[in-house]
Order: structure tokens, then sequence, then C-alpha cells
């Protein structure tokens, strides 16, 4: 299995013709991601240099292609709406990569997705991956591998880190799925951990927090209830000085609540080891699914 | 963003909430001008974007025009966290019989905006939160219908029993919830709403922070920010695009990714050593952030080593060497860098960097070892 995202993925992308959007919807279609249409309003009927069909609106694509997803790379003043065209047009996961979104916008989007059945990846997330079948994103294909560890994480490039760690030790991946450093992401990690629990293919979920909010805590509850997956954590932000936004707009310390030594504490009590580095999750991913490196390694192709 | 107290009184005032009149000033003689103006009492209000400005002796009554002077001049000027106290708010000073809180957050749980009412105000609600979090009402609010009666109800009966204040208070709460979503705030607070003796009530502080990523449609609001209440190379990380929080170390930081940047900090403490900031460089990269970056680092005296951590997904890691290379050139760089660059184009980069005096690390773990061995 693995989850979101996989053979059956069908994707259009938003924004197609920008530059982001461009670059990454090769960079896809080099993954091995089917990509069977782009929007971009005004250029309805063009190709891109890819040889993808580009249309005036979402509700055509999904129409001409049989979508079944979309990945937004249009601005901030227009994602909102995009990502609503997108589930109005009956696409069911959106993943939005778009940085800046403001956040009453996410939260007004949400009910709106939610009653057409949608799900929303993001805003400002990497996007989602599962190793060897399909990327909806922009994070380095390359260094995946597939495999039996889900990873659930709220930053990129940390993830990449992370991943190239497991990669390199034999640990494929189910998939990859970066929420996002938002204040309020359409899925969170508790989503994530919900969504991995019902997947054969993963083992083992890496879980990459950082500090702001409380869905590490929440988290750690949902797993002292008993979680049937095991769980290693990283949480970043340890030396974060209080009040300060750290990039994200989640990643901040408020009222002494929301830091990364309570998140830690939080886990530990719960018997979900923390790694104090990065390349520490792999031992603790080998401690828990020891045998998982060399089939992860039968796995991945 | 933060927004000073002024502005947010007027934000407040525009919304049809109660808020006594005031006035900004920057001496001594205007101080005492304005309190005549509005009348005294007056309490002297130092404006400064930081928290505890009471307890640090930033607020103060004044019960003539002179003691206003007197309190203002000793209020400007005064250093409160850091911050050197440039205007005041001279206010109109009511008198209190009960105190409540009165604030508004977008909650990550539900993902809706939350309003929270405690008739516990005029102290740190955080302390509340801790001690005696059953005097805090915490209402869901859904965008789609707003704030309704019922929600209303529930808020102001744990207010106040006297009816005549509670739907006064519940009119409040309606204008709060307004000026919060009118001005994409994320935080908009009121700490102490106060019923005087006769049962007026006023908002007699006001603490708005409004989403950065809505200052694109907030123009009015875009125009309130105080740079002189944030550190220069903040400000300057700001428009050159880029992500910055100084810190006290000496190992400065250029690193792609707000979730890495943090975990290079959190590296360098991890192995003994100590960062001079957090800098995040973004997604696409150019040459040009590279060195913006390094100016703002170089301006902290303390920085005895630059640590570039690079994972290139979007970010090409020949960007960042060129930007190296230019920087060096530029800048006369005497510090050592040390340089691990992985990802898109590294081997480009790695061409780019050949001969140079810059000190290469193959993974994050070496770049810090070395980058502490650099500094120390």
């Amino acid at each position: 299995m693995s989850i979101l995202v996989d053979e059956k993925t069908r994707v259009i992308v938003q924004g197609i013709t920008g530059r982001d959007g461009a670059f990454h919807t090769s960079q896809m279609i080099a993954y091995g991601t089917k990509v069977v249409g782009g929007v971009t309003p005004g250029k309805g009927g063009q190709k891109t240099a890819d040889g993808v069909s580009i249309f005036d609106t979402m509700a055509e694509a999904v129409a001409e292609t049989a979508a079944n997803t979309s990945v937004v790379y249009v601005p901030a003043a227009f994602a909102t709406d995009a990502i609503c065209e997108a589930a109005d047009a009956g696409v069911k996961l959106v993943v939005c990569i778009t940085e800046g979104v403001p956040v009453l916008d996410t939260v007004r989007v949400l009910p709106y997705l939610r009653e057409r059945g949608a799900r929303l990846i993001g805003p400002n997330c990497p996007g989602i991956i599962s190793p060897g079948k399909c990327k909806v994103g922009i994070m380095p294909g390359a260094i995946h591998m597939r495999g039996a560890i889900g990873v659930v994480s709220r930053s990129g490039t940390l993830t990449y880190e992370v991943v190239d760690h497991l990669t390199k030790s034999g640990f494929g991946q189910s998939s990859c799925l970066g929420i996002g450093g938002d204040p309020i992401v359409g899925t969170n990690i508790l989503d994530a951990l919900e969504l991995f629990a019902h997947d054969d293919e993963t083992d083992c979920v890496v879980l990459i927090g950082e500090i702001g909010g409380s869905d590490e805590e929440e988290a750690a509850a949902v797993i002292a209830k008993g979680y049937p997956k095991k769980v290693a954590a990283f949480i970043a932000g340890q030396a974060a000085p209080p009040g300060k936004r750290m990039g994200h707009a989640g990643a901040i310390v408020t009222g002494g609540t929301g830091t990364a030594a309570e998140k830690i504490a939080a886990f530990r009590a719960v018997g979900v080891d923390v790694a104090a580095i990065p390349s520490e999750i792999v031992d603790l991913v080998k401690h828990l699914v020891p045998s998982r490196g060399a089939k992860g390694a039968r796995r991945g192709a | 963003m933060k927004i000073q107290e002024v502005d947010a009184r007027a934000i407040f005032a525009k919304y049809g909430l109660p808020v006594p009149s005031s006035r900004l000033v920057k001496n001594a003689e205007d101080a005492r001008k304005a309190a005549e103006e509005i009348g005294c009492p007056v309490v002297v209000k130092a404006q400064v974007l930081v928290g505890g400005r009471g307890k640090a002796g930033g607020v103060k009554l004044a019960a003539t025009c002179d003691e206003a002077a007197v309190k203002a001049k000793a209020i400007l000027g005064m250093d409160i966290k850091g911050i050197t106290v440039e205007k005041v708010l001279i206010a109109r000073a009511v008198d209190i019989s009960e105190e409540f809180y009165v604030g508004m957050v977008i909650d990550r749980r539900s993902r809706k905006p939350l309003m929270m009412v405690s008739p516990a105000g005029g102290i740190d609600i955080e302390e509340v939160a801790r001690t005696s979090p059953e005097k805090i009402l915490k209402v869901v609010i859904d965008p789609a219908f707003g704030i309704m009666q019922f929600q209303l109800r529930r808020m102001t009966s744990a207010l106040s029993a006297d009816k005549e204040i509670a739907k006064k208070v519940g009119g409040i709460l309606a204008s709060l919830y307004r000026a919060f979503m009118a001005v994409d705030a994320s935080l908009a607070e009121i700490n102490p709403l106060v019923v005087t003796p006769t049962g007026e009530i006023w908002a007699i502080d006001a603490k708005i922070v409004i989403d950065d990523s809505s200052l694109y449609r907030q123009k009015d609001a875009a125009g309130l920010r105080d740079e002189s209440a944030e550190e220069r190379g903040e400000v300057e990380a700001r428009e050159a695009g880029l992500s910055f929080v100084k810190l006290d170390g000496s190992i400065g930081c250029i690193v792609n990714g707000a979730g890495l940047a943090m975990a290079t900090m959190d590296m360098i403490k991890h192995f003994g050593g100590e960062p001079a900031n957090f800098l995040d460089i973004g997604g696409s990269s150019s040459p040009d952030k590279v060195i913006a970056a390094i100016k703002i680092i170089l301006r902290d005296r303390n920085v005895k080593t630059i640590l570039i951590n690079i994972f290139g997904g979007i970010t090409r890691c020949d960007d960042v060497a060129l930007g190296l290379i230019e920087a060096k050139k530029q800048l006369g760089l005497d510090i050592p860098l040390v340089v691990r660059l992985t990802g898109t184009n590294e081997d480009r980069a790695r061409e780019i960097l050949k001969g140079t005096a810059l000190i290469p690390a193959a993974t994050m773990e070496e770049g810090v070892k070395r980058a502490i061995k650099a500094a120390s």
C-alpha cells in the first residue's frame, strides 16, 4: 500500500506554467508520477515542454483526465481559490506547496474541502512521496527508497536529511509526508499517524516534529492508548529562544508552551525514543525493526 | 507581526470597542499637554513590543499633569528587555472594580478561531492557565456562522452575574471577533477589560499580532511595522527574503529550510558549541541571498566561524557555492567558513569550491564538529 499517493494517483498541476510549477512538473514526471494535466487560466489548449495538456479550469482538467489529485504551485494570494477549485472539481487530494497563505484562509478552506470529501496537505509543505510509485511535491526523489518506514514531518529539508540517513542505512520508506510549517494545516501529525496505522506496508513511523503547537503532545497521547506501529521521533528547535518565530509560521514557543523539551518529554513518557541528532534516527529504527533494513532492500526496486 | 499598543487601540476603537482616549508622545512636555487635553488622572505607558513592561516599570499612573510629565520623563529612554523606550502613550485612567481577560487566537487543534475569556483579568493569562485553568472559558468559533448568540451568553455569564454588564460585554466580544477577522489577526487580546464602579466598561490595554502572510492584503496594517523594536539584522534579513533570529553564540549558521536550520542550531549545542543565529535562506536561493546572509551574520562581532549547511532540493548547491565565492571576494572574509553541500548540483558546487580556503564537510555532523573546532 503506502498512504495517499501510489501508482493510481493521477495528478493535475495548478500553476503549471509558473517557474516552480514548470520545474517540478518535469521533476515529478521524471520520477514516474502520472501528471495528467495542468491548469493555468488563459493558457488552456496549450501543452508544456513535457507534453502535458494545459486547461483553463480544474473542472475541464478533471473531466478530461479523470485526475484524482492536484498539486498547487500558484502564488499565495491565489492559493485559496486554487485549492477550492480543485475540491469543487472533484479531486480528493489537494497538495498545496505554496508558502505564505494567510492562516485564516486555510481555516476557511478546510470545511469547504471536508464537505466535498477532499483532503488538503499543506500549505507551505514539500508534499508527499511514496517511493518507487509516485511523488507529488518538491522533494528530491533520488534520496528515497521503497520500504517500510513511514515518515511524517513538519519540515522539508530536515526530512530530506533524515530520509537520506534512512536510505543509506537500507531503511526504505512506505510514504514520506511533509505536512507543512504553518500553524494550521490540512493534514496534521495525528491525521498522518491514523493513515500510517492502516497501511500494511508501514512497520515503523518516523515522526519529525518541531517547536510550536501541541501536535506532538497529542500524538504521544494517541500512541499511549495503543498504536499499531513502532514510532521513533526527532524534535527540532531545542536551541530556539521563546517568543521568536523560527522561519515556519508555526514554529514559535508562546507562553512557555510548545517547547522542544516538553515534546521530547511527552514522547519519552509513552516509550517513544527521541533522537538527539537526525542521524540517530537510524539507530532508533534499527532497534525498533531490526529485520527491516534487509527487507526494505528486498522490496526496493 | 506584533503591532504597538497605540495601533492596536486604534483598530479596536475602529471596530467599536470602548477604548479610553489617549495620545502618543515622545517627550515630557508633550506628555504634560496630552494629560491636560485628556484630563487627569492618566496612565503613562511605554510603547515597546515586549511583554512584562508593567513589571519592568514601564507603566505608571499619574494623578496630575505635572506628574504625567515626570513619569513620562522617567519612562522615556528606559531600557525594557533590550529595547529603549522612545514613545509613551498618555491614556485616560479609569477606576477599576472588576478586571476581565478577553482574547482570541487561531486554535491549532480545532483549526478555527478561538475566543478565551476569564474573570481573572489583569494578570498574565499564561499564569492563570497554569495555576487555575478552570477560570478560563474557551469557545471555538465557526467562521461560517461567526460568533453566535449562545456562545456570547456562555461567555458573558462566566464573566459577570450582572445582566447590564453582561449585555455590554457581549457587544464587546462580538466587536472583538469582527476586528480579529477583519485585520487577519493571529492574536487579539484585551487584558484587562475593566468594569468601573459606575458600571462602565473599558478596554484599557490592547494587543494585536497580525498574520505576516496576510500583509499583502492588509495594506493599513503593513504600515504599522515598528522596526525600531526589532534587531537590525532581523530587519535586513526580512528585506533580503531571509528568515533570521539572532542568538548569543559564536557559530554563525546559514541553512536552507527552517527545520534543518533549527536542527543545525540544536546539533551545535549538542556537540558543545553555541550557535550565533538561526538563518533560513529559503528555497530557491540565489548567490545574492548567500551574500546578504553572510553580511548580516558578520555584523555580530561574536561570530568566529560560519557554518553553511545545505541540503539541496529546490536550493541548488552550485548557486550557494557561487554566492560563497562572491561573498569572500566582496567582503574580504577573514573567518573560517565550513561548508556542507548535499543534493542538487552538489558535484558542480564541489568543482566551484575546489582550491578555495573553505573547509569542506561531507555530512551535517562533520560540518558542525569542524565549525565548533574552528570557533574555539
